[in-house]
């Protein structure tokens, strides 16, 4: 039999945006009838180079020969013509207009006066989703569609346009287990029509389940590809994070000195059982305080949503936080803030400063209330304040009156770290508190940590970066698909254990990891 | 397209657990919900019509109804371009000014002949439309900005015309124009069956062509309808070109119904036709919207009008007090379905 057509092959693709090398001298080959999975951590290229595929950027170099010939996308629209169709994470169809009209739009069947032929449209709707287990009333807005439900109308639409290879970025992330066998069930028939697909997922268990070859990208670079068969799982997650299994630890090479220890009392904040659907199933945490707790796991595990569930971000379906004994009503940010606990989220830019503001105004923009008196700010209050955590933190700024868009990304987090500092909070919720700041401000902010963990406050550090969360860390909490599969303590908190839990084929998997994981 | 139902999948919930609640209960109150929606406003008409019929004598009389239908044309033709511009999730504020360009225009041309009359208005006012569109979709301009401009400037261009105001055009007796405008067939003015006809049309494009779903797509979801090809840019430019022709063209009508083209006339129309594409329903955000619904919503402003008319002692500057009572409780209303629609 003759090896399978060779339907994408894609050399020396790379790709610089300001800065930052995203892609650097890429390889990836599709055979017709191939599921190929694409890996890597945040910032490891995934997405720039699907975008390089489907035509939402351009190649600063490198070719894509597709089917024979070599291409140049020029938009999205002009890839999905060729047969490159992509499944977004957020599904990306109309919710107002009919499933139907979803699945056509663009292609309406047509009687012989050149109107829309519904009655055909409709019915030719309704045989297909059939094909990818949907039964719904295809005249009903999509909106009334499950998210699952949707996805499949997304997939059948990508399909149904002659589709070459289909590119399905996180197609399960909103998805139920019942649905996400549904979706196997469809791309291994993709397969067996000759379909290339490219699967791009953190969840270990659905790539060995589906997937026949793989290719790991880590820092724009591929550095690995090959059958998934032949790496097991631990090896996968080693190859992803780029550390050698059983390497040894480098000492020095971040500033936490571990200088500090959790007294002997009781925890400062609790949270049991925190659900939320699709995301978290059961999460419980408990910090003590002084101490810092560690929350690992991949892209993807959940750590972001319980940082979240627990500041009032994130609503729960079910689950309790208590603070010093105190229950926390759900799903309020200010009641959180009120009982000391303070996020400081992962998305700086968009969630946490504000660019237009002063360091002054940017510090004092949550204390303020508590600084007023009928409605008026005592100015020098808030001047003693601000200069006080512009001198504790080490805050580079021309003045207090510099706008915090200006200051440099490790400065625009101590601004964040000062504002949240300036409630007096009992609980510090830390997530990726250094991505994206350069070394040196890097090693202050985790000094920082340290020295707030030592002064009493109880840390909760979420980090992809293994050597921060494994030096930084007295305790680490292990996540895996929204569920804890493991705590590490003491002595335990080592690089090879944690990622043998991450990768969860450790011998030594613990009761938490068996009661909390589900299907 | 190829589908081969060799494996049977497990069969995906029909999704009516999107909140997680009750699914029966929902999906009713769902149906319930968009009912109210798409037909409230006419419901709300026949109970007003009702009752003024039988609390005023001369509400339903013939003369009256005919009135009020040919009063009621022009802002629906208006309205009717609306509804488009408004699925796609635009705003067109110049539509007021146009309507009055258009008139004096045709006023104007009529001395050239009637084709002259009826060409100049739509030709113009059209290519504003066609500007209005270019801005909004090419240099993504807030569409609310881009006619507000073409409002200044179409008001302008007129006033430039009619040298402030001082020239009225007069449009001669007898003419075909003339005709158009003040003549009836089977009891009811020209222009309401000029309005009709356009209705039916409008219906057809939105509905049972390309072109109306790309309508409804672009409002539904923007980026998602270009990924998934719709032509985006020339779906915006062309609504709001058709909103310009026929706000051009109910203006060359009503100047021919009036028999001359007046300039003080279109003032916050613009607003009228938007208040009554919202009270029949459709959405203000975009996507989704009916053009009878439209109709219904001028018919009901013009019908609470005349009962304000009717009773007399009322001072008619009330009329607008009232009606934009009605439509801050209508907007509320909707936006309360909206919501409930959406969130279950």
């Amino acid at each position: 039999m003759a090896p399978p057509a060779e339907v994408l092959a894609v050399r020396g693709l790379s790709k610089t945006f300001p800065g930052v090398r995203a892609l650097d001298d890429v390889d990836l080959t599709l055979h017709a009838g191939e599921v190929h999975a694409l890996i890597g951590e945040n910032g490891a290229g995934k997405s720039t180079l699907i975008k390089l595929l489907t035509g939402v950027y351009r190649p600063d170099a490198g070719d894509i020969v597709f089917q024979g010939r070599p291409v140049s996308f020029a938009t999205p629209l002009e890839a999905q013509k060729a047969g490159i169709s992509t499944i977004y994470q957020e599904v990306n169809l109309i919710p107002l207009l009919s499933v139907a009209r979803n699945l056509f739009l663009g292609r309406e069947p047509r009687n012989r006066f050149g109107l829309l032929d519904f009655a055909r449209m409709n019915r030719e709707a309704e045989e297909t989703l059939r094909g990818y287990g949907v039964r719904v009333d295809v005249r009903r807005p999509l909106r009334s569609l499950g998210v699952g439900a949707q996805q499949m109308v997304a997939l059948a639409r990508a399909v149904a346009s002659e589709a070459r290879i289909v590119i399905m970025d996180e197609p399960t992330s909103s998805l139920e287990p019942r649905e996400v066998e549904t979706l196997f069930s469809v791309i291994r028939r993709l397969r067996d029509e000759g379909i290339a697909v490219v699967y791009v997922s953190h969840r270990l268990d659905e790539l060995y389940a589906v997937c026949d070859t793989v290719t790991v990208l880590r820092d724009g670079r591929r550095v690995h590809h090959g059958r998934l068969a032949d790496l097991d799982r631990l090896s996968l997650v080693s190859t992803m994070l780029g550390r050698e299994l059983g390497e040894v630890r480098s000492e020095g090479l971040t500033k936490f000195t571990g200088d500090h220890h959790a007294t002997d009392s009781r925890p400062v904040l609790e949270a049991t059982d925190l659900t939320v659907p699709h995301q978290l199933h059961g999460v419980s945490v408990s910090i003590r305080p002084g101490e810092v707790v560690g929350l690992g796991g991949l892209l993807g595990s959940g750590r972001t949503e319980t940082a979240k569930a627990i500041s009032g971000a994130l609503p729960t379906s079910s689950g309790r936080v208590t603070v010093a004994g105190v229950p926390l009503r759900g799903g309020s940010t200010p009641a959180a803030i009120r009982a000391g606990v303070s996020l400081l989220p992962e998305d700086r830019k968009s969630e946490g400063i504000v660019p237009g503001l002063s360091v002054r105004e940017n510090i004092s923009l949550a204390v303020l209330p508590r600084l007023s008196r009928f409605g008026l700010v005592s100015e020098a209050r808030v001047d003693s304040i601000v200069n006080t955590f512009i001198e504790r933190l080490r805050i580079k700024a021309s003045s207090p009156q510099q706008k915090v868009g200006e200051l440099s990304g490790g400065n625009q987090q101590k601004v964040l770290l000062a504002r949240w500092l300036a409630m007096n909070p009992k609980v510090l919720l830390l997530d990726e508190p250094t991505r994206g700041i350069d070394v040196g401000a890097k090693a202050e902010v985790q000094k920082l940590v340290d020295e707030l963990a030592a002064d009493g406050l109880g840390v909760l550090l979420i980090s992809s970066d293994l050597e921060e969360l494994i030096e930084g860390s007295d305790r680490v909490v292990v996540l895996k698909d929204g569920a804890v599969v493991g705590e590490l303590t003491g002595d335990e908190v080592t690089e090879d254990k944690l990622m043998r839990t991450i990768a969860g084929d450790t011998p030594e998997r613990d009761a938490v990891g068996e009661a909390a994981t589900d299907g | 397209m190829t589908v081969t139902k060799t494996q049977a999948p497990a069969v995906v919930d029909d999704g009516t657990r999107a909140a997680g609640d009750g699914p029966v209960g929902s999906a009713r109150s769902e149906r319930l919900s968009a009912l109210v929606q798409q037909h409230g406003a006419l419901a709300v008409l026949v109970i007003v019509s009702l009752v003024a019929t039988f609390s005023f004598d001369s509400f339903a009389t013939g003369d009256n109804v005919s009135n009020m239908a040919t009063s009621s044309a022009f802002l629906a033709i208006v309205a009717l371009g609306m509804t488009f511009v408004i699925i796609t999730g635009g705003i067109d504020l110049s539509v007021g000014s146009l309507f009055a360009l258009g008139g004096v225009l045709a006023a104007w041309g009529s001395r050239h002949g009637t084709l002259v009359a009826l060409l100049l208005p739509l030709v113009v006012c059209g290519a504003i439309g066609v500007v209005n569109g270019l801005l909004v979709a090419r240099s993504r301009l807030a569409p609310f900005i881009v006619t507000l401009a073409a409002m200044l400037g179409a008001r302008g261009l007129m006033l430039a015309i009619t040298d402030e105001g001082a020239d009225t055009y007069l449009i001669g007796k007898g003419s075909f124009l003339a005709e158009l405008g003040q003549g009836s067939t089977l009891g009811l003015g020209n222009p309401v069956w000029i309005m009709l006809a356009l209705f039916v049309a409008g219906a057809v494009v939105l509905r049972r062509t390309r072109f109306g779903q790309h309508v409804y797509a672009v409002g539904g979801n923007e980026d998602a309808a270009a990924l998934m090809g719709a032509p985006v840019a020339r779906t915006k430019i062309l609504v709001y070109t058709l909103s310009g022709v026929l706000a051009g063209l109910a203006g060359a009508l009503n100047a021919a119904w009036l028999a001359s083209g007046v300039t003080i006339l279109g003032n916050g129309m613009e607003l009228e036709a938007i208040s009554a594409v919202v009270i029949g329903g459709t959405l203000l955000t975009g996507g989704l919207g009916y053009v009878s619904g439209s109709l219904v919503g001028v018919l009901l402003l013009k019908v609470i009008q005349n009962v304000i008319n009717q009773i007399g002692s009322l001072d008619s500057s009330y009329q607008q007090v009232v009606s934009g009572a009605f439509l801050a409780v209508v907007v509320v209303a909707q936006t309360w379905l909206g919501r409930r629609r959406q969130l279950m």
